[in-house]
């Protein structure tokens, strides 16, 4: 904010900037000596207070197949330690809790509030540390998009495809499409391996990087294909179709017109 | 040619009152004169001009290439004027923000430069590709057509082999043409061709060291590819069209069997003018649907796929569809084919299915030998079989329609599986099993079906449609009134050839050779479930009675019938 009035006030003496500089400073600075003390008893106030909701949702939602203390049980494996970034990439993409056994677990509507989602992640972490939900800074798709396409083609394009169509995996397993995927998920992914997917750390893949690679897939969400519709980026099959089907199909469709009127 | 067609009636003329020429009339005929007295062309013009061509929408399929090459050729030059085939490295300096400043070969630079800086490149550069992919596709129809009609047959056996070499040219030329981008896409392509090269015994790894210069993927191969694909293989594909189209013109078309069109003419338009005109029309038809696709659908997105590097492969590798049944074929072998002899492996998880497609393409080529050997027919035949009129060729067709269709599947086993929400594994294991099974129940269908068809022809031919009109007699009885067919609608369905079984008989020598033994096996095996042909008396004899009586339903006498 006084960034702004100072530009827009060019013409103002250097020393009544620096005046006011001084006079903000000390009142801010002021202010949070004051409040800090407060804020952090706040702060921990409201956290326990998530950790017991949190608590509490686990225990109606997830506890039959992870446990009660997270060990993990028949159905579902051990949460010790999988961090805050699983659970809120697991029930924030609707994943969790887990429907219908099947080669893996899809995708559904989220059944959660951000509050309870965020509940739930704050619970499982504070059993035991694991992955944190990865800072603003990475999410905002301002990196590289070059080097980030680099590394997906790199790491990623196996199994995901080089447009982040999907692929297939074995056994009735894929690997979804990234298209409409939130960055933040995006990074848990990387961060957490869900399920089929390994785990790019940050010694595999650094932070930045991580950046980048959200920044490639936001260049391609937000930049539809420079060469017209694109078929889905399923590759030469749906290429091979669209020429039978609509191709080919036009054109005969043309002969049998013009071949008809003569007759 | 020496037996020149007698030609159908022209559309008569209509004669106009003489005015005297105009400016623009006398102009072309003094041009026209001009270079007639130099080239002596009018002769030709004349003899190619009455040239007579029939008209049914599929003889149009042939076209169609014909037409989607020539936008293939005005389309690719324009790409040679800005493609560069090196494999030199550069940093990608153009305007697609996720390769700025990656390593890259020239060729893919250059690939991406035409697609993104060049006026009207990448409209070219889509154009280009849908028009191989319908170039590919409307040949294999064309095929198809010729296969099912029986148009291969003498005089045009030759001309099936011209035009089966065409076809796999034409893959040649799609497949060194999917190389050139150097994205990793055509890396990917590339390398599996590097792989069935190599999985030859004692050749394979001098000839893809031959191939790419070294080590693959070396820095020769784009390069190389290059001049195959826009010098050697589009010569002999020239050559060879026109080997084909004279060919055409000394067969002459076939036709199908209508009111006046016989085994010794054809009937149709002539070339000069109107079929020229129609088909100079046709071919701006064929340029503006590949136009409209290119201008609205993207193909082959190199953008996306970045310069090739052998570590990465992408999911949803594939070929373009020409090439898909062969990497159909080679993703059904099952696991574990290869084997070691004496120290050296034999990959037949390679060999047998380059065998299996060798085998397919040899014997889809020779068909036409195989058919005129197993009728002893000399004839010469120029009109078209009803695709049901010889049920055991169209189930063959089918049968191998089926084959291919299903290695062709096979190329997309990942994308059926993530589509339709299988396993991969039994996607495959369905094909494996399909790719047996499918063509012995297709010809099995195929066949039924054809002749069920007949014999539905030889009762209309016989007694006419069902009109629906029922009629109660004065005797109280009812009847339905059917409605004979005119003689020209019955020729059609009454004029076909009847093969038999061949009757082993001793020859002059008083003896059985084995070929003729084999013969009656085959045709055995070919025409032993037929129908005939209606003949002349059991026409009359069917006449005789309806007329009297009109017709009973359900009472047939003829031996052809199906119950209704
Ligand atoms: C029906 C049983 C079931 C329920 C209910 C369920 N889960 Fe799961 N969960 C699983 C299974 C099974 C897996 C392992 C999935 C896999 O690997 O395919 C899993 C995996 C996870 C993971 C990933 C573990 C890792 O290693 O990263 C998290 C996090 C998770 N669940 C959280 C939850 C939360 C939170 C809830 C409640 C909202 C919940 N689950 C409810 C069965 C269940
Ligand atoms: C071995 C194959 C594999 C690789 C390599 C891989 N993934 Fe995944 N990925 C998967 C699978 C399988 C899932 C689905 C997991 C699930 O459903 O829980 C997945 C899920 C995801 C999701 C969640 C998508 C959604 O719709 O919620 C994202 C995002 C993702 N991956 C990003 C990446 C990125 C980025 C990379 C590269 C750094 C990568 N993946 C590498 C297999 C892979």
């Amino acid at each position: 904010m006084s960034k702004k009035r100072t530009a827009k006030t060019g013409r103002r003496s250097p020393l009544a900037t620096l005046a006011l500089l001084t006079v903000g400073l000390a009142t801010t600075g002021g202010a949070y000596a004051l409040f800090t003390g407060t804020a952090t008893a706040e702060t921990t106030a409201v956290h326990q207070q998530l950790v017991d909701d949190g608590e509490k949702l686990f225990v109606a939602n997830c506890a039959t197949c992870h446990g009660m203390d997270l060990e993990g049980t028949e159905t579902g494996p051990s949460l010790v330690g999988v961090g805050a970034a699983s659970v809120d990439f697991q029930v924030g993409t609707g994943r969790m809790p887990l429907q219908q056994q099947g080669p893996q677990a899809e995708e559904k509507p989220v059944q959660f509030t951000e509050e309870q989602v965020q509940a739930l992640a704050e619970y499982v972490a504070s059993i035991a540390p694991g992955p944190e939900i990865p800072e603003e800074e990475y999410l905002t798709g301002k990196g590289d998009a070059a080097v980030g396409a680099e590394i997906f083609r790199i790491n990623c394009a196996m199994c995901h495809n080089v447009a982040g169509a999907g692929g297939a995996l074995t056994e009735g397993k894929y690997a979804p499409a990234l298209t409409g995927t939130e960055a933040v998920h995006v990074y848990e992914a990387m961060l957490t391996g869900p399920q089929n997917m390994p785990v790019f750390n940050d010694a595999n893949i650094s932070p930045e990087d991580k950046a980048n690679i959200i920044t490639y897939l936001k260049y391609l969400e937000e930049n539809p294909s420079p060469g017209g519709f694109d078929l889905g980026n399923l590759g030469p099959v749906a290429e091979g179709l669209f020429i039978w089907i609509f191709g080919l199909g036009a054109i005969v469709a043309i002969t049998v017109w013009l071949t008809a009127k003569s007759n | 040619m020496t037996t020149t067609a007698p030609q159908a009636p022209a559309t008569p003329v209509q004669s106009e009152p003489q005015l005297p020429p105009t400016r623009g009339q006398r102009f072309t005929g003094a041009a026209a004169n001009y270079i007639d007295e130099r080239t002596s062309i009018s002769g030709l013009v004349k003899e190619l001009g009455r040239k007579i061509f029939p008209d049914h929408w599929s003889f149009m399929l042939g076209e169609v290439a014909l037409y989607s090459f020539v936008v293939i050729l005005l389309s690719g030059t324009f790409l040679t004027f800005f493609f560069q085939a090196s494999m030199a490295e550069v940093e990608y300096e153009g305007s697609y923000v996720p390769l700025k400043g990656i390593e890259m070969s020239v060729a893919y630079a250059s690939s991406l430069d035409i697609s993104f800086e060049v006026r009207g490149g990448m409209l070219m550069r889509q154009v280009h590709h849908w028009a191989a992919l319908l170039f590919i596709a409307s040949i294999g129809l064309h095929m198809l057509r010729v296969f099912f009609t029986g148009a291969f047959r003498k005089p045009r056996e030759i001309n099936w082999v011209v035009g089966f070499i065409l076809f796999i040219l034409a893959m040649g030329e799609g497949f060194t043409g999917y190389s050139l981008p150097d994205d990793l896409l055509s890396g990917n392509g590339l390398r599996i061709i590097d792989g069935m090269v190599k999985g030859f015994p004692v050749i394979g790894t001098w000839t893809s060291y031959l191939l790419f210069g070294g080590e693959f993927p070396g820095t020769d191969v784009v390069g190389r590819f290059y001049t195959l694909h826009i010098l050697l293989l589009p010569a002999i594909l020239l050559a060879l069209i026109g080997v084909h189209l004279v060919l055409l013109v000394v067969n002459k078309h076939t036709q199908f069997a209508a009111p006046g069109a016989t085994n010794d003419n054809v009937v149709g338009v002539p070339i000069m003018p109107v079929f020229a005109a129609k088909a100079g029309g046709f071919f701006f038809i064929v340029f503006g649907v590949l136009t409209l696709i290119a201008s609205f659908f993207t193909i082959n997105p190199i953008w996306n796929y970045g310069p090739y590097d052998p570590s990465p492969v992408s999911a949803g590798t594939q070929p373009d569809w020409y090439i898909g049944f062969a990497d159909g074929a080679l993703r059904l072998v099952p696991p574990g084919w290869e084997f070691v002899l004496f120290g050296y492996t034999v990959s037949m998880n390679i060999l047998a299915p380059v065998a299996v497609l060798g085998l397919f393409i040899v014997v889809v080529m020779l068909y036409p030998f195989f058919e005129a050997w197993l009728t002893g027919d000399k004839r010469e035949h120029h009109i078209a079989d009803r695709p049901r009129n010889n049920p055991t060729r169209t189930a063959i067709g089918a049968a191998g329609v089926t084959f291919y269709a299903v290695l062709w599947a096979a190329a997309s086993s990942d994308l059926i599986g993530t589509h339709f929400r299988l396993a991969i594994e039994h996607v495959i294991w369905g094909l494996q099993a399909l790719l047996f099974i499918g063509p012995v129940v297709a010809f099995i269908v195929t066949k039924r079906v054809c002749i069920g068809l007949q014999k539905r022809d030889r009762e209309i031919a016989l007694h006419g449609f069902e009109s629906g009109r029922i009629v109660r007699l004065p005797g109280g009885e009812y009847i339905e009134v059917h409605q004979q067919l005119d003689e020209y609608e019955r020729w059609k369905l009454v004029a076909y050839n009847d093969y038999q079984p061949l009757m082993l008989r001793p020859n002059k020598k008083g003896r059985i050779t084995l070929n003729q033994r084999a013969r009656a096996v085959a045709t055995r095996w070919f025409f032993e479930d037929r129908i005939a042909p209606v003949t002349q008396s059991e026409l009359a004899a069917a006449h005789a009675h309806g007329d009297h009586h009109g017709e009973l339903e359900g009472s047939n006498p003829s031996q052809g019938a199906i119950s209704h």
